[in-house]
């Protein structure tokens, strides 16, 4: 159970992977201009990161590394996620069309998404999961748990930043800071914000 | 040689990946609080940029254009995979330094951004130098505002001791965004001022022709 709450910290506030970990900005700041599409790009990642880490896993632990060719992780992981993407949008578009206008135009940009890539490295990386994982030995549900979390951290900011930025589309900005600057100093309040949770100790 | 000129001139300036495109934005905000890390990172991408815009550029009659994509991944996959071997090889400090980004690399735009957008239309030569020019953007970008981000955050710069005074946000998340927030705002404004120049400049020229034909 302890393990269970650290790992939900972690991967929500402590260690949030855009606030924290700075993965997955590209669609951070793209796709944070409208609260409904923010959402959709939330969940879409947040179900691509379960499937990849639920494939990626096994696939390093129980064939690639017995087999000794686990120098070759990047090519792999990248196809396996490609693979998934397309997989995933040809599923959704045959049985639920309403669901694919909401969120197929989301997954092909997922395919160059880091925090997908990003959560397939750290879950098979020893060095960062032992910090959450409290004694536990790391198996595949704990690799699918962070992912899951991971996820609806990600969702979480993407939400918070959509919010605000729907609010300062009231004000007028200077024209050299129109755009992205606006976006980026919004975020670091969010950076901010989320810094008081480092203090939380697990 | 006008044409190199104006590849390179894209790259580092007006079309620079960092700062104009905003590209390649997650190792920029995880790596730019300390200055080594940042210039680490950008000669990483300078030499994967650069000889994956040669191959890609060299097979650009091979590869079919349905699946150039994949091919394309397959390309900048294998050249990090390449980098991180000799990396944690040959310079381990700067491979614990980068982390998980340079595993990243793969999946950043700029590299496939130019293998779609540059280096499948032109000759191998002109890739190398767009390769290059852009990579090098990239590098003084990230190297500029590590200094910037280290020299408040840490009081150093590149490691050194420069000063006691520091505000220890600028060496998290929080002070990169706002450090590459600003940034951005005041090179797009550098860059406004500049043409602005430019064209103020062709008017009166355009205007001075135009008196002196008549005058003639």
């Amino acid at each position: 159970m302890g393990t269970f709450i650290a790992i939900v910290l972690a991967a929500v506030l402590t260690n949030n992977f855009i606030t924290v970990k700075t993965y997955g900005i590209c669609p951070f700041l793209g796709v944070s201009k409208k609260t409904s599409s923010a959402l959709g790009m939330g969940v879409a990642v947040t179900v691509v990161m379960v499937l990849a880490t639920l494939v990626t896993y096994p696939v390093y632990e129980y064939v690639m590394k017995p087999l000794k060719f686990d120098f070759l992780e990047i090519i792999f992981f990248i196809f396996i996620i490609a693979a998934l993407v397309q997989m995933l949008e040809k599923i959704i578009q045959k049985l639920s069309p309403s669901l694919y206008n909401t969120m197929g135009i989301y997954l092909p940009l997922i395919t160059t998404n880091c925090a997908v890539l990003g959560v397939a490295e750290l879950v098979i990386n020893d060095g960062t999961m032992e910090q959450f994982l409290s004694g536990a030995s790391m198996n595949i549900g704990w690799a699918v748990l962070y992912s899951f979390f991971a996820g609806l951290g990600f969702t979480l900011v993407m939400i918070i930043m959509s919010g605000m930025r729907e609010r300062l589309n009231y004000y007028k900005t200077p024209k050299a800071l129109a755009g992205f600057p606006t976006a980026m100093v919004t975020a670091s309040f969010i950076c901010m914000a989320f810094m008081v949770f480092t203090y939380i100790q697990i | 040689m006008n044409k190199y000129k104006k590849i390179t001139l894209d790259g580092l300036i007006f079309q620079n990946p960092t700062f104009m495109l905003v590209l390649g934005t997650c190792p920029t905000l995880g790596l730019i609080s300390s200055a080594t890390s940042a210039a680490g990172m950008g000669l990483t991408v300078v030499v994967i940029l650069t000889l994956s815009n040669i191959i890609i550029s060299a097979l650009k009659k091979l590869i079919p254009n349905e699946v150039r994509i994949p091919c394309y991944i397959v390309v900048i996959a294998t050249l990090v995979t390449f980098a991180r071997m000799l990396l944690e090889k040959f310079v381990p400090d700067l491979y614990e330094s980068l982390g998980g980004f340079l595993a990243l690399i793969v999946v950043n735009c700029i590299i496939l951004g130019r293998a779609e957008a540059f280096a499948n239309k032109h000759t191998v030569l002109e890739s190398a130098v767009d390769g290059i020019a852009n990579g090098l953007g990239f590098t003084c970008a990230l190297t500029i505002m590590g200094i910037i981000c280290e020299f408040i955050g840490n009081g150093s710069v590149f490691g050194l001791h420069v000063m006691d005074f520091k505000i220890g946000m600028f060496a998290t998340p929080a002070g990169s965004f706002l450090v590459y927030g600003i940034s951005i705002a005041v090179f797009v404004y550098v860059i406004n001022l500049f043409e602005r120049a430019k064209r103020v400049k062709v008017n009166r020229l355009a205007r001075e022709n135009l008196l002196d034909k008549e005058v003639a």
